[in-house]
């Protein structure tokens, strides 16, 4: 126990000597979650949107003063032509195009109807689909001024509430999964690479003829790691509460205790890199190519994992970030308790235990 | 020029050698490209929804069963009180409860208006604004649908003043997401394996001591540099090409543009790339450090480049931030070249920032690049 002890107040030593790491270590986090948190938002704002009058009359104005009044738009010119459309589509700032139809006003008076072209650069679905439901939306409240005279027989309104997350806050999403992602990439990456390095110097060697047992050598190496991560995580959840006024409904013990599983298996995954790589540099591209893109985009950090293909919706159960994000959000959010819980905290357990359970296996069949 | 020449076939039979890694550069970001893609949609379908059905009438059954025709909406739960949808809600079981209160139908009838509780989760804050316009698009046609059955004939209407919109989808009429995600994930692996390949490279042979001979040899840095980053740049351009032979042929997605126009982009954007890369490795003494900061500037690089999220919508200074930022560009050029068949002089200003950065970035890294340690 001793000598364990000893080791593991070495590999410490090596950490800290190594300023520049620990630098990055715990620079980089902090300066991702402040730009992400600020900057990253799925909103639509101040979209550029061109417009063509062939009609230029009271109406028209007053339609074109009310859109660019509203947050979304910022009208960027006016053109004149139909043949306009197509060269400052390609150009690629303008995202929209809003065709007022010839005798705006005067259509309106003598046939109750007239047209507007919502013309949309439909390269990019979200955003055309937006501006078009943004556009209908506000004409739709000018009609009703228009016809605020006329009552309107049987009506049901909604009356809708939206709860945990009133204000549609976007960042209420984007820093559960920065958090995730960077417990999860900076936990793998940095046990993965620390092993390998020893194996690539030859080190290892060493290490292993040394009287400490084989598991005593890993959960040596990877313990200081667990401690960085754990203060890395304080860190992240502090930021986001004080900063982004995160709220915490539930219980804080709760959060930490589900941070350190998550790291673990995060770390566990790291130590299996190890075993199956015989250099750092496959380690790491391992650990970034193969985790990065994934986590990314099959965890429900950005995209609904509800609106994805069946396939991917299966694959995305293995990623164990999925099942951390939305403990996270239970009980950031939600305020909900291990009881609402409890299953998406085995499945990690499960899949730290199998990461631990594999790595140990093939580190073994080395030794021999 | 011979000597650069044997570097490079140095370089190369270097890559080559290694086994395992050959399938990281190639087949693991192809295979990505291919599912990946798949993922990256904002279109909300599969609401898990449900309803407390408190009236029980033929008014409300019907209501209900206009959510269950709609293609949005999934897995109709009955729940019998709200305590139990609450419950569901917080399990994440249901993400749309609809609550039709007591006497529904004989209040509609009577007062001819009604009020109707609908609940939604708004962690992902546009989702539940996408629901939201759902769920009131379904009750404004049942209340039209009302009015037709219960309305008396007698009751002449003055017609309403009406705008009508025709939204006109250019480029893409389906709203195909893959068409959009596909260039802009192909831009990302791209970026990355060029960046990881060469960021890591140099301090590789630091950390060995590698480097040391070669310093020792009669090699001119340029002839060093040069040699070293043209496999990648190799490798980078002809992992696009495989890319959009699959984006062709998997994904079909369209190709307006000039071809030659980009390759010629991407031949100058690869060349930022092992800039930041050769930099990344004059800065940092371990294979560690420089996975690291690789790391943290693709991670800003990937969600700062318009790629999931629009840019437009960040705050001005992040908009600042994203001029530097080499993705955005090659993002936007693969996107309009692509998808709208956008000409040189379209994509000028993008071309000249990507030329400028490249010249920067390597002539910053040359300059940092020192033969004597």
């Amino acid at each position: 126990m001793k000598r364990f002890i000893g080791f593991i107040k070495k590999e410490f030593y090596h950490i800290f000597r190594d300023k520049r790491s620990l630098f990055i270590l715990f620079g980089m986090p902090i300066a991702q979650i402040m730009l992400f948190g600020f900057a990253i938002t799925n909103e639509i704002n101040n979209v550029d949107i061109a417009i063509l009058d062939h009609s230029k009359d009271a109406t028209t104005d007053e339609i074109i003063n009310k859109i660019s009044a509203s947050k979304y738009f910022s009208i960027n010119q006016f053109i004149d032509r139909e043949s306009d459309i197509e060269p400052i589509f390609k150009k690629g700032k303008i995202k929209a195009v809003l065709n007022f139809e010839k005798d705006f006003s005067k259509n309106l008076i003598k046939y109750n109807k007239a047209t507007i072209q919502i013309i949309t650069d439909a390269t990019d679905p979200n955003t055309a689909n937006t501006i078009s439901n943004y556009v209908n939306a506000i004409l739709q409240k000018y009609q009703k001024e228009l016809n605020k005279d006329m009552t309107i027989v049987y009506q049901i309104i909604p009356e809708t509430r939206m709860v945990y997350n009133p204000e549609l806050k976007s960042v209420y999403m984007f820093v559960p999964g920065v958090m995730t992602i960077i417990l999860m990439l900076v936990s793998a990456m940095m046990t993965s690479i620390s092993i390998t390095r020893e194996k690539e110097l030859g080190t290892m060697e060493i290490l292993l003829v040394s009287p400490l047992k084989p598991i005593q050598v890993i959960v040596g190496k990877v313990f200081p790691y667990i401690f960085l991560s754990i203060i890395n995580a304080v860190v992240i959840v502090l930021l986001s509460i004080f900063i982004f006024k995160m709220p915490v409904q539930g219980s804080l013990f709760l959060l930490g205790l589900e941070s350190i599983l998550f790291i673990i298996s995060a770390l566990a995954l790291g130590i299996l890199i190890s075993t199956i790589s015989a250099t750092q540099q496959t380690a790491m591209m391992i650990s970034l190519m193969g985790l990065m893109l994934p986590v990314i985009l099959l965890s429900g950090f950005i995209f609904p994992i509800s609106s994805m293909p069946l396939p991917l919706q299966v694959i995305s159960n293995i990623i164990p970030a999925k099942w951390f994000i939305i403990i996270i959000k239970g009980i950031m959010l939600k305020g909900v308790g291990l009881e609402f819980i409890w299953k998406e905290t085995l499945i990690l357990l499960g899949m730290t235990v199998f990461f631990i359970a594999l790595s140990v296996k093939k580190y073994k069949i080395r030794l021999e | 020029m011979k000597t650069i020449l044997y570097i490079i076939q140095k370089e190369f039979k270097q890559i080559f050698r290694n086994k395992g890694m050959l399938p990281i550069i190639f087949v693991l970001p192809l295979l990505q490209l291919v599912i990946l893609s798949n993922a990256a949609t904002f279109e909300v379908k599969n609401i898990k929804f449900g309803y407390i059905d408190n009236d029980h009438t033929s008014t409300s059954r019907a209501l209900v069963e206009k959510f269950n025709a709609s293609t949005y909406f999934n897995v109709l739960t009955d729940f019998p009180s709200e305590a139990f949808a609450n419950a569901a809600m917080l399990n994440g079981e249901v993400d749309v409860v609809l609550e039709i209160p007591n006497f529904f139908e004989r209040d509609l009838q009577k007062e001819k208006h009604n009020n109707l509780g609908v609940t939604i989760n708004a962690i992902d804050g546009a989702a539940a604004g996408v629901e939201n316009v759902y769920v009131t698009q379904i009750i404004q046609r049942f209340n039209q649908g009302l009015k037709v059955d219960l309305m008396q004939v007698s009751d002449k209407q003055i017609q309403p003043t009406t705008i009508e919109t025709i939204p006109l989808f250019w480029y893409n009429e389906t709203l195909n997401y893959k068409t959009f995600m596909v260039p802009g994930i192909l831009v990302l692996l791209v970026t990355m394996i060029t960046l990881f390949l060469s960021g890591m490279n140099i301090v590789r042979e630091k950390e060995i001591g590698t480097l040391e001979q070669i310093n020792v040899t009669p090699i001119k840095k340029s002839q060093f540099i040069i040699g070293k980053l043209f496999p990648f740049w190799v490798i980078g351009m002809g992992l696009l090409t495989v890319g959009l032979i699959l984006a062709r042929l998997i994904f079909n997605v369209p190709m307006l543009g000039s071809i030659i126009l980009m390759y010629f982009y991407t031949s100058i954007y690869i060349l930022v790339v092992l800039g930041i890369g050769l930099f990344i490795s004059n800065f940092t003494d371990t294979q560690q450090q420089a996975m690291f900061i690789s790391w943290f500037f693709v991670v800003i690089f990937i969600l700062m480049s318009g790629l999931f999220t629009p840019i437009e919508s960040m705050p001005k200074w992040a908009q600042i931030v994203t001029e530097f930022n080499p993705v955005k560009y090659f993002v936007e050029v693969m996107r309009m070249v692509m998808l709208k068949g956008s000409g040189f002089i379209d994509i000028l200003p993008q071309l000249l920032k990507t030329a400028l950065y490249a010249f920067v970035m390597n002539g910053l890294a040359v300059l940092s690049y020192k033969k004597t340690n």
